[in-house]
């Protein structure tokens, strides 16, 4: 294995558990698998929009979607600012429950239950759709209680394990390298692009099965982007990504599936390929070439 | 010389005259204090308790205010922010943005921040009047931590809501309660939670007014919640308004003792701080 913190081959190594050179031979041998602490099933997860009509203060902002979110690819929702990507995503793990004056009517299906149906629970969706905002939002705390956190508050305890997981998840998001000798100074004085990746090893640490990621990499500067896309490109083959993007060069690079938004609907959806390269909407074929933005 | 130039020279130099009479009212303050109260501060004056003739200039120390002023502070402090800290996390944590409740309940504790303590002082009388209760360390200690409250609850809640929101989403999407989310929240607002303590006690030890007429005066140490307690501030009036030279200098003494805590206070308040922000997020 490279030193390089950012290399590839380290990435996937750290990803793929069971491939030798694989991090997670410590917990093994302890019987711990840092990765593999809650029930989480990707393969038979499954994340439909039905019918979604959101409003906050009365102003309609999303109309009538309905989406289905493909398994292990990186879906690209796309669309000019203030059409209604974000507060999609937020309605996907049920964040923008925490806002005041929003009305959601329709459903959100996950794995088979719709997590806006009164008797669900949020705090266990929430874990299932991890989530990466636009700008890194670290707790106030260690990096190692930052990785950890979600962990312990979803019953894991015992330092050994929580070290494991530390470990593991700071080699998933390529920051272990950097990072492996101030696992207790404070995750505020990382960089921006540092403190990305630490957000994105948190939120891997509670298994997930989707990362829904709100421009992720938008506050950051090029290289930390690089990185970060990488990772998702990685990350895919193990679980499925919902990116908001408005920048469409980066769609163009990583989206397997893209979504086309526009005031709030949905205009066209499709494989990367037949959006990018045949859109059926002339809006969206305004949209791509730069009619607006 | 261009005129911008001269403005930004004349604007500097009238910041640096108000910073200078700010810094000279209160360093004039403390020299007229240490001035009068040093002579007349002695081991006697802070380690006894009043003699007969205390107050007619014969032997004896203000121990007993220096107690009672403590007494009351610690436990309204305590019991202050008992009360306090659950509505602070309760408007920042649990009511959602731009919850007209917590406008309201903010505009309450606005106007109840600008009640002078006399007002205080005389609400606790009427009230212990109307069960039947004589001045004592209880009736001070309650209405001074009425008197704090709105202190503690606006000076955190200014620090919760600095703190960024995004902190509460990232805590809520790793599938934390929001009595979860409080834990981490505290992190954030630790400073903030040790300025609004020390600016609380500042003003609860400091307060003549509140407890004229609930904690009343005594010259022995409360043994029981119920006794009369006497405080710094108090024993610093009633000296003063003495006829006897002595004794009125003997209240510098007791005001310099006053000041010595704070200060003590405002330091220990300043490390705390410091060691609750390096985690703190910007």
């Amino acid at each position: 294995m490279t030193k390089t913190p950012i290399s590839l081959e380290s990435l996937k190594n750290s990803l793929f558990p069971t491939e030798e050179g694989g991090t997670t031979e410590k917990g093994n041998q302890e019987g711990f698998a840092p990765d593999r602490k809650f029930d989480t099933d990707v393969e038979k997860s499954s994340l439909n929009v039905e019918n979604l009509n959101v409003y906050i203060n009365d102003n309609h902002i999303l109309k009538d979607v309905n989406l289905t979110i493909p398994n292990k690819k990186i879906t690209c929702i796309i669309g000019p600012s203030g059409c209604g990507k974000s507060t999609l995503l937020k309605t996907l793990n049920r964040l923008i429950d925490t806002n005041d004056g929003v009305k959601v009517k329709g459903k959100v299906m996950v794995d088979g239950e719709n997590i806006w149906d009164k008797k669900v629970e949020e705090t266990h969706i929430r874990r299932k759709m991890g989530l990466l905002s636009q700008r890194p939002c670290v707790l106030p705390m260690s990096i190692f209680d930052n990785i950890t956190y979600g962990c312990r508050i979803n019953g894991i305890t015992g330092k050994k394990k929580l070290t494991a997981i530390v470990e593991h998840y700071l080699k998933a998001a390529g920051l272990w390298d950097e990072v492996k000798d101030r696992l207790n100074s404070s995750a505020a004085r990382l960089s921006i692009g540092q403190q990305q990746r630490l957000c994105l090893a948190r939120g891997l640490a509670v298994e997930p099965q989707y990362i829904l990621a709100d421009e992720a990499t938008s506050a950051l500067d090029p290289v930390s982007s690089k990185i970060i896309e990488e990772l998702f490109l990685q990350l895919k083959e193990n679980y499925s990504i919902v990116l908001v993007t408005h920048t469409l060069r980066q769609a163009l690079r990583i989206a397997d599936y893209v979504v086309f938004m526009y005031m709030g609907e949905i205009i066209e959806e499709g494989t990367a390929e037949q959006v990018f390269k045949n859109p059926k909407k002339e809006l969206t074929r305004n949209y791509l070439s730069g009619v607006f933005s | 010389m261009k005129l911008k130039f001269i403005e930004a020279k004349i604007a500097k130099l009238l910041m640096i005259l108000s910073t200078m009479i700010v810094f000279g009212c209160v360093a004039s303050i403390i020299c007229v204090i240490a001035a009068k109260g040093i002579p007349a501060l002695s081991w006697e004056m802070i380690s006894e308790l009043p003699g007969d003739g205390f107050y007619i200039g014969k032997e004896g120390g203000f121990l007993n205010a220096i107690v009672g002023s403590i007494y009351i502070v610690g436990a309204s402090t305590i019991l202050g922010l008992a009360f306090s800290i659950p509505v602070v996390f309760y408007m920042n944590v649990y009511l959602r943005k731009g919850s007209r409740f917590a406008f309201y309940a903010r505009l309450a504790y606005d106007v109840l921040l600008g009640v002078p303590s006399i007002i205080y002082g005389a609400f606790g009388f009427t009230i212990m009047i109307y069960f039947g209760l004589r001045t004592s360390l209880l009736g001070g200690i309650i209405v001074i931590t009425l008197l704090i409250i709105p202190i503690l609850i606006r000076s955190m809640d200014e620090v919760a809501r600095q703190m960024p929101r995004d902190i509460l989403d990232a805590s809520f999407s790793l599938g934390a309660t929001r009595l979860e989310t409080i834990g981490v929240v505290m992190r954030q607002i630790a400073p903030g939670i040790a300025t609004a303590t020390l600016l609380s006690i500042g003003r609860a030890i400091g307060d003549a007014a509140a407890v004229l007429f609930t904690a009343g005066y005594s010259d022995s140490i409360p043994t029981s919640l119920s006794q009369p307690a006497a405080t710094l501030p108090l024993a610093v009036f009633f000296q003063l308004t003495s006829p006897i030279e002595e004794v009125q200098n003997r209240a510098y003494a007791a005001a310099l003792v006053l000041t010595i805590i704070i200060l003590i206070l405002s330091i220990v308040g300043r490390i705390i701080t410091t060691h609750f922000s390096k985690n703190k997020i910007q």
